[in-house]
């Protein structure tokens, strides 16, 4: 991947919705350059996608609740953990999967409705699975940072004064 | 103000001319919906891990003076900082001051260095207080002139046409506020042979030096024979985004730094112990969040110019700090004119050339430390304001 490249995926991770005129001149390309390098990176899938990050806590009529689960799981011989990972992200409540080193192996990330749905997830479809030995499921109280982003009301205020030397 | 009220002021601080930033910002602040492109500092907050390890230093205690030069430790890694960065060996025990911020140690440099008489060669468009400052220490500013022409760049032949006999100091800036200018090295060399012929100290403010963005940045006092005359300034303020720490550096000949250190110890003792602490974090660990902000200030400086150029501006591309400084000759106004009727009409403020000195004069400066969100609006607002003048 050449430097442009690089500094392209790095100004989209911020802001999505640049348009490619504006990031053409700030990396001192063509815009039509720029076109055809997002293009084939989405071929290559290096893009996978465009979103959105909400605060959904200031959408006074959502209802949602946020779960973290740690599953230990025994690995299927020649697959490995691929198996049963992707027995879990299949399921479309389940948001994010890694898998990590230490005291467990999977962490899962999911949303749902009302703490009873995620624990319905948990104890029908998660706990069920052959390979899972264990679940310990922990519930998000409240999003301060995600994906690098703080979630505070006027974190951009500039505090400098309006001229200086 | 009574019609009695004596005047006690010295006469040579009335003579003093009061900053021409002072009246936009005035102008500006009074206003709503200002985008301001008038601002000389980051638009950065300062790296989370300065500002932790400056609380921690609180934590435990460190709230006493630190030595008149400044913490050991501190001056221990600016040496190893300079060494590595800037190709330059300064010995911590005797060539390194830590100031409160880099306009004081050029007030030092001024007031250990001139006799009552002496000349200043400086070049303009320059930051507003070296004038001031060299003539507070009883010295005389010569000011020669930088121009477009040039890209704004002091030819070697200027300046040697303004040396007399009078002439003790020759004061530098590159990366030039508020010309975004570079010198190269080779420009460098030129103008330190003129220096050395004429046995000229430099002054070389290299507050920018981290912000520079199409080459490798050369320290004048890397230039080979240029060490010993040199007094390099510069500060934790630009490249960490720590502007309101107040923290700054000279480095140079060990009796200078020695007179530089006699006349800091009388008048400030020592610069900030909680900011020497945060700046300690910042050389140590600091290079990830400059690297992080000065890709950033490029592409920002990329976007602004081609927009300006784009409006019908004619404006160089500036090699470093963040400023960049379009001409306006094109539109028959003046800068001061310019400045005002931009602001009144579109809300964007900007600093009109001729406060950094007459040769400033058809020129503004546009600062591009500020989100590209702002950038993008005060674009937008200074091409529509472009089309109402034509």
């Amino acid at each position: 991947m050449d430097e442009k490249e690089m500094e392209l995926l790095r100004i989209l991770e911020k802001n999505g919705r640049l348009d490619t005129e504006t990031i053409a001149s700030m990396i001192e390309v063509k815009e039509e350059e720029v076109k055809k390098m997002i293009e084939k990176l989405e071929q290559e899938c290096a893009i996978l996608g465009y979103s959105t990050l909400i605060n959904w806590a200031k959408v006074l009529t959502h209802q949602g609740v946020t779960a973290m689960i740690e599953v230990k799981v025994t690995p299927t011989r020649g697959v490995g953990f691929d198996h049963v990972a992707e027995r879990i992200y299949r399921f479309p409540e389940v948001k994010a999967l890694y898998l990590m080193s230490g005291a467990y192996d999977l962490s899962i990330t999911v949303e749902g409705q009302t703490m009873m749905e995620i624990s319905r997830f948990v104890s029908d479809k998660l706990s069920t699975l052959e390979s899972v030995v264990s679940t310990t499921t922990h519930f998000v109280l409240k999003k301060y940072k995600h994906d690098g982003v703080i979630f505070q009301d006027k974190d951009d205020d500039d505090k400098r004064m309006m001229v200086t030397p | 103000m009574s019609t009695y009220e004596k005047n006690y002021i010295a006469d040579h601080v009335n003579e003093l001319k009061p900053s021409g930033i002072r009246k936009f910002f005035d102008l500006a602040s009074k206003m709503e919906n200002v985008i301001s492109l008038g601002v000389g500092e980051p638009d950065f907050v300062t790296p989370w891990n300065v500002i932790e390890a400056s609380y921690h230093s609180l934590e435990r205690g460190y709230t006493a003076y630190t030595a008149n030069a400044g913490l050991w430790e501190l001056r221990k890694e600016l040496s190893v900082f300079l060494e590595a960065n800037y190709q330059v060996a300064y010995n911590p025990e005797d060539q390194l001051l830590v100031t409160v911020g880099a306009s004081q140690a050029i007030d030092l440099a001024c007031r250990a260095i001139l006799n009552p008489g002496d000349e200043v060669i400086v070049i303009e468009p320059s930051f507003v207080s070296y004038v001031p400052t060299i003539r507070l220490a009883g010295g005389v500013p010569v000011i020669v002139e930088a121009t477009e022409e040039h890209a704004f760049k002091v030819q070697a032949e200027q300046i040697e046409k303004a040396i007399t006999s009078k002439t003790k100091a020759l004061l530098i800036c590159s990366p030039n506020n508020p010309t975004g200018a570079v010198l190269s090295k080779e420009e460098m060399e030129q103008i330190s042979e003129v220096a050395k012929a004429h046995d000229l100290i430099v002054f070389s403010d290299e507050i920018y030096a981290d912000l520079i963005y199409d080459e490798a940045f050369t320290s004048f006092a890397s230039i080979p024979g240029m060490i010993e005359r040199t007094i390099l300034i510069s500060g934790f303020s630009k490249a960490f985004a720590m502007t309101g720490w107040r923290l700054g550096y000279a480095a140079g000949p060990k009796s200078i730094v020695e007179a530089m250190t006699k006349i800091h110890q009388y008048t400030i003792m020592c610069a900030s112990t909680m900011a020497q602490h945060g700046a300690l974090e910042a050389l140590r660990n600091g290079k990830g969040s400059v690297l992080e902000m000065k890709t950033s200030y490029r592409q920002r400086r990329n976007y602004v110019v081609k927009a300006l150029q784009e409006m019908g501006l004619s404006c160089h591309l500036p090699g470093g700090a963040f400023y960049v400084f379009p001409s306006i000759k094109s539109t028959g106004l003046d800068s001061e004119a310019f400045a005002e009727a931009l602001l009144e009409d579109q809300r964007v403020a900007v600093v009109p050339g001729n406060v950094f000195g007459e040769s400033g004069e058809g020129y503004i400066r546009c600062s591009y430390a500020t989100s590209m969100k702002q950038l993008t609006e005060a674009m937008k607002r200074m091409r529509r304001f472009m089309e109402k003048l034509k």
